[in-house]
């Protein structure tokens, strides 16, 4: 089970590569919400996947049964989804407003803080 | 249902955390709660500013109480939920957590006093305030934190409410940086969840005082792959190069104010995580990792100031000079050694406050001249002796020429290079503070010392020129003279910061005492 989720999350890292490798700001946007989807898988898969024992302790016991669910990665995963959702949402409306004022959704026309044509240091002095 | 009368001898901790080592969640408590009561009062234009400036001056004082504390008690550390360490979320404060947290909030403080002079209604009312305070509370969270996922949390606290701020205003400029620096900064915090995803996966534990013992018996290959990655994810964060592209093209388009408070914090929290995760809690990693770090190190230190001699905008000059601060910090990180981490602390302080200062100063010379770029700057000499005095200090201050704050940490880093034999990193400091020099002096003619903008009137008066409002001149040139009459007062009597750096990197070293107070002295 654990080797066929690694080759999954390599399969969603490989593909979230691709796409933030791209120009355009929608596919680098679709690469970062790959990318999180993908870290989730693997926080969840490093937690180690042993799902027969719920992590409850049962009555009269003061310890989780041997072999038990890791109830961690959860708790971070949904950590890490609620910051990956909000940081996601942000970057596509910034990227929706700069498709607006900046007319481009090309990364390589996206000039106007890092102009091409500054102009070069003086020689003097 | 309980008859039957449990023991359980250590299931949860017993003693109350002492009152006074409470202060170590004051500055992201107080900062988190200013910052929601501030939304709250969003319509309050007046109030914003006085509220801000009674929290941030909290926190100051908290921070300022913790390092007494720390001097007098040695690292302190605070689990929540009375759960036993490494179950609960720990708060741990040694020197080094305790120093950076109060120095970014002395930057905070003059930054929050600056804006007043710059922010337009609008601004303030789509709450510059409130994003400033969770800024804050972020970068103090990251550094009091004892808890390598929750480090991540505050990393991410930190990263959303420097959108917000770099935002502000939305001109089209920041827009376009803002995107840059979106984008490689959460994909270097995605890495550094990652690395955590793996360490976590190779230990069983997120706790750093428990990562201390148990990242001892990581495998060589795995402990490569993990280090390796969170050094990635760390320099994308601290833009040392080569991962240095986000910050020249990010930094100057927000507000002055802005810039200030990026340029002082963000990027030494990453320097800070540096440090903390890779020579504190997995010290196995910095054998492999040193050749590394050394040349990245020697590469950021002559590469920014050779990229702020290449420009011409002010602000992004400065952008580089932050960028070969980073790699005096890193060139301590590289040592390894007590001079070179306690170099690296004392050089991380310094640049907080004097990289904020620049950009407070970079503003007020915007403002006077009315341009951004230093090729139609000239003639501030003689319209403003303040602002020229202010600056002159900046020139020897950050190339680190004495009496000033800046020499301190060089000595210490380059007496820690000379003492591990390694000539090329001291060698690299020095030629550092040559270039930086050179950059300065530079700055210092064009805009200082030549009378009019670049070209054939450069010998006429600078038609531009205009003075400073009663507004600037008072919360503006204000603020920027208070911080600098702090850094200069630091730089004469620098005697407390070497004895607080030198314990901050002792504790780095060898984290005896860090571990006792997160485990209550029962590990040892």
């Amino acid at each position: 089970m654990e080797v066929a989720l690694a080759g999954l999350i390599g399969l969603f890292l490989s593909a979230a590569a691709y796409l933030m490798l791209s120009k355009a700001i929608i596919r680098m946007l679709l690469g970062v919400a790959i990318l999180g989807n993908g870290v989730n898988l693997l926080i969840f898969t490093v937690g180690r996947l042993t799902p027969e024992v719920p992590p409850i302790v049962p009555a009269g016991e003061t310890l989780p049964l041997a072999g038990s669910a890791n109830p961690l990665p959860q708790a971070l995963i949904l950590t890490a989804i609620v910051i990956g959702f909000a940081l996601l949402s942000f970057l596509l409306v910034l990227g929706y407003r700069a498709y607006q004022e900046l007319d481009a959704d090309n990364t390589d026309t996206m000039r106007i803080a890092e102009p091409e044509a500054a102009p070069r240091p003086p020689l003097s002095y | 249902m309980a008859s039957q009368p449990l023991d359980f001898p250590t299931a949860m901790i017993e003693a109350p955390t002492a009152a006074a080592d409470w202060v170590m969640v004051w500055p992201v408590a107080l900062a988190l709660f200013g910052a929601g009561l501030l939304v709250m009062l969003r319509g309050q234009g007046r109030l914003q500013f006085g509220l801000a400036m009674l929290v941030i001056a909290a926190i100051f004082a908290s921070n300022l109480y913790l390092v007494l504390r720390i001097f007098e008690a040695g690292p302190l550390a605070m689990t929540m939920g009375k759960w036993l360490p490494p179950f609960g979320i720990t708060f741990a404060a040694d020197m080094t957590s305790a120093v950076f947290a109060l120095a970014a909030s002395a930057a905070a403080m003059a930054v929050a006093v600056y804006a007043q002079s710059e922010l337009t209604e609008r601004e303030e009312r789509f709450g510059f305030y409130p994003m400033l305070l969770l800024l804050l509370c972020g970068v103090s969270g990251s550094f009091l934190t004892g808890d390598i996922f929750n480090l991540y949390v505050w990393f991410e606290v930190m990263l959303i409410s420097s959108f917000g701020l770099l935002i502000l205003g939305g001109r089209k400029v920041q827009l376009d940086g803002a995107v840059k620096y979106g984008f490689l900064n959460l994909l270097a915090t995605t890495m550094f969840l990652v690395s955590i995803a793996y360490l976590y996966g190779l230990t069983g534990t997120l706790n750093l005082a428990d990562l201390i013992e148990k990242s001892g018996n990581i495998e060589t290959g795995p402990l490569l792959a993990v280090s390796l990655m969170f050094l990635f994810a760390f320099a994308v964060k601290a833009a040392a190069f080569p991962a240095n592209a986000w910050l020249p093209a990010s930094y100057h388009t927000p507000a002055v104010a802005v810039s200030a408070i990026f340029g002082g914090l963000l990027t030494k929290v990453g320097a800070y995580a540096a440090i903390r995760v890779l020579t504190m809690a997995i010290p196995a990693s910095i054998v492999h990792l040193q050749p590394v770090i050394v040349a990245v190190a020697i590469a950021t230190l002559i590469l920014g100031p050779l990229g702020a001699l290449a420009q011409t905008h002010l602000r992004r000059a400065v952008g580089f000079l932050v960028i070969g601060g980073i790699g005096a910090i890193f060139a301590g990180f590289a040592l390894g050694t007590v001079h070179g981490l306690g170099g690296a602390v004392f050089y991380a302080v310094h640049s907080m406050l004097a990289i904020t200062v620049f950009y407070l100063l970079a503003g007020l010379i915007e403002r006077m001249t009315g341009a951004t770029d230093t090729l139609s700057m000239g003639g501030l000499y003689g319209a403003s002796t303040p602002l020229s005095i202010l600056f002159l200090i900046m020139v020897f201050l950050i190339s680190g020429l004495p009496p000033f704050l800046g020499l301190w940490p060089k000595i210490l880093l380059v007496e820690g290079g000379i003492r591990a034999g390694n000539w090329w990193l001291a060698g690299a400091l020095l030629v550092n503070s040559f270039l930086t020099l050179i950059v300065m002096s530079r700055l210092w003619a064009h805009i200082f010392w030549r009378n009019g903008p670049e070209g054939e009137r450069s010998e006429q008066p600078n038609p531009e020129l205009r003075r400073l409002d009663r507004r600037e001149a008072g919360f503006g040139l204000g603020a920027t003279a208070v911080l600098m009459a702090l850094i200069v007062g630091l730089g004469l009597f620098p005697n407390w910061l070497f004895e607080a750096s030198g314990i901050a990197a002792h504790d780095l070293l060898s984290p005896d005492r860090y571990v006792d107070a997160v485990f209550g002295g029962e590990r040892t």
